[in-house]
């Protein structure tokens, strides 16, 4: 299952990661590599083997579903790259 | 006053009750060392001035005979742990002067127990690393030289540490490398560290400091930048096994905001130190006799054994048969998480925001100038291995691997063993960018013999147990049942003892 450069791209963009077209040979390279090493992987048998989910045997505990913090936008938005008032500014979406 | 740099935690706390000295002119010995030390990079961000109220305020309670477990210590935190108000980064440029608005739970204990903050430590990138040499702060200079290094020529070469390998310059592993070398150079008395893969172990090896990754669930995660969820877990380094465990005491314990924290006692993990190992049964598995691995490797670890079997323990051969698959199940399992757990950085809550023509290329640009290249890769090959059409042959194929792996270890510890003895790394340290640039699997390869402890959720702990030929520290790794970290610490208190007093690093920097 080699990664060609059109993967590279695809799996880029699905990253959210821009990618120079003089970075995509050296990337795929990489990942060939890796995906190359973890082929080992596939000599196993694991017809019968569940995956596993948790390394504790112990049941995720539930919470009443309340409020238990917040109504603080200053601590929310102290670290905006870019903010007006109490919203966070963003290039425009909706057109 | 340099010389109380030199005390091992538990002996500056006694001290420090007896009143021999304040935490104020501990803390300013700390102070002047890490001052002196710049040149290595183990710190990324010095708060002395907070570090002097903590004293100040350390020094009041115990003058009145007060004071918490951990009253007047100073100690160092990896930057992978939030710290209200200072900046914290993960040593990544995609969350720039990030300065938290909260306390991650594991140091919030710290500071409850009193003890006092000197700084950040530098790691690699989102702990994704090795050797410490994916931060974008740079690398970390190991304290540790070969017997046979020019110390001037390595001094000088410390101007530029990408390329001070070739002065012989050494990694002082990774990813918690700055926790490391700062523990190793007297730059605090304890540190924490995170351990996804090794990165609390294999740097403790490469540095001759002691560090246990507890077992999944016993530390918070909560407030810790996180790498790969189901792996991560918090832990202590230190310069003695006691030391690590009367810090894993304060870190250690339940929190209702990680849903993953168990709700078991916290134990007195000091007192397990000095413990009696006798009749303990002590599994080598022979799967870790990997290919490769050098002669004084296997020595240290027949040695290892040796000295538990004289203090009483029962050495056992045991089977761990798909400790092989370990490491490729992790390049899957850690990478998808990663890749999930990294898609917050967007470039709009946070962190630095690199501006695009519309929104999408705005996170594109942004995460492709603030990340890595190491973590790109990671990202990428998670995002890979998660997509459409190839999520059940990579990534339910690995959670299956993972079942097995962690099948091998229930059958070894139902068969009535307590503890697995392993070496820690397949190798002592080794020089600043000599390994990985053509291939990044060769990095990989260094957390071969810790990488099943995080896949099984297991303790780990390593000490220091002997040098190399270069006169470099070596360490081996004890592996536990699930919470049983005493047991841990009973043996390596032993291993620890009967390896003797290792030569510290002498000041060369």
């Amino acid at each position: 299952m080699a990664v060609d450069e059109a993967t590279v791209r695809r799996v880029a963009r699905l990253a959210r990661i821009a990618v120079g077209d003089n970075e995509v040979p050296h990337l795929a390279g990489e990942l060939n590599s890796i995906l190359a090493f973890v082929e080992e992987l596939s000599e196993l048998d694991v017809t019968d083997v569940e995956p596993l989910t948790s390394v504790t045997p112990i049941r995720l505990p539930m919470r009443d579903d309340k409020v238990t913090a917040g109504g603080d936008p200053e601590k929310v938005l102290s670290n905006a790259p870019a903010r007006e008032g109490d919203f966070y500014v963003v290039p425009k979406v909706v057109e | 006053m340099s010389e109380l740099t030199d005390l091992t935690l538990a002996e500056a706390r006694d001290g420090l009750k007896a009143r021999t000295f304040t935490s104020s002119e501990l803390t300013e010995a700390h102070i002047a060392a890490i001052e002196a030390a710049r040149a290595l990079n183990a710190y990324v961000l010095e708060t002395p001035e907070k570090a002097r109220e903590m004293a100040k305020a350390s020094d009041a309670k115990l003058q009145k005979g007060e004071g918490g477990p951990l009253e007047g210590i100073p100690l160092g935190v990896k930057d992978l742990f939030c710290t209200e108000g200072v900046r914290t980064t993960a040593c990544s440029r995609i969350l720039d002067d990030f300065k938290p608005t909260y306390e991650s739970t594991v140091t919030a204990q710290l500071w409850r127990d009193g003890a006092v903050m000197l700084g950040k430590l530098n790691n690699d990138e989102f702990a994704m690393g090795s050797s410490n040499e994916t931060s974008a702060f740079g690398p970390v200079a190991n304290p540790w030289l070969a017997g046979n290094t020019d110390k001037a020529r390595a001094k000088a070469a410390l101007s530029d540490l990408a390329s001070a390998g070739t002065a012989g310059v050494l990694v002082p592993g990774g990813s918690s490398g700055g926790s490391s070398a700062a523990v190793a150079a007297r730059l605090c008395l304890g540190a924490t560290g995170t351990d996804t893969g090794g990165s609390i172990r294999q740097p403790a090896a490469f540095t001759g400091t002691v560090g246990i990754k507890p077992t999944y669930g016993r530390c918070s995660r909560w407030g810790i930048v996180a790498f790969a969820s189901s792996l991560d877990q918090a832990g202590p380094f230190a310069r003695t096994v006691k030391d690590t465990a009367i810090l894993l005491r304060s870190m250690a314990g339940h929190d209702p905001k990680d849903s993953t924290s168990v709700n078991i006692p916290v134990p007195d993990y000091e007192a397990a130190v000095g413990r009696s190992v006798k009749g303990l049964k002590i599994g080598v598995p022979k799967e870790y006799r990997v290919e490769g691995m050098p002669a004084e490797i296997e020595k240290l670890w027949h040695q290892g054994a040796e000295w538990l079997r004289a203090a009483g323990a029962e050495i056992v051969e045991i089977s761990l048969p798909h400790t092989k698959y370990a490491l490729p199940a992790y390049y899957i399992v850690a990478p998808a998480e990663a890749s999930s757990n990294l898609a917050r950085y967007d470039g709009v809550r946070y962190g630095a925001r690199v501006p695009g023509k519309d929104i999408v290329s705005m996170y594109e640009n942004t995460r492709a100038e603030g990340f890595g290249s190491e973590v790109k890769r990671r990202v990428m090959i998670g995002t890979y291995v998660l997509s459409a059409g190839y999520y059940d042959a990579y990534y339910v194929r690995a959670q299956k691997v993972r079942t097995l792996i962690k099948r091998d270890f229930d059958t070894v510890f139902a068969s009535g063993v307590d503890a697995v003895l392993t070496p820690t790394t397949p190798s002592a340290a080794f020089a600043i960018g000599s390994k990985g640039s053509a291939d990044p699997v060769e990095m990989y390869l260094n957390d071969i013999f810790t990488v099943t402890v995080n896949m099984a959720g297991l303790p780990g702990i390593s000490v220091p147990a002997g040098l190399s030929s270069e006169n470099l520290p070596l360490g081996l790794q004890l592996i536990g049942r699930p919470f049983d970290e005493e047991t841990l610490f009973a043996l390596g208190a032993v291993v620890e003892s009967s390896a003797g007093a290792l030569p510290r690093p002498e000041k060369w920097w």
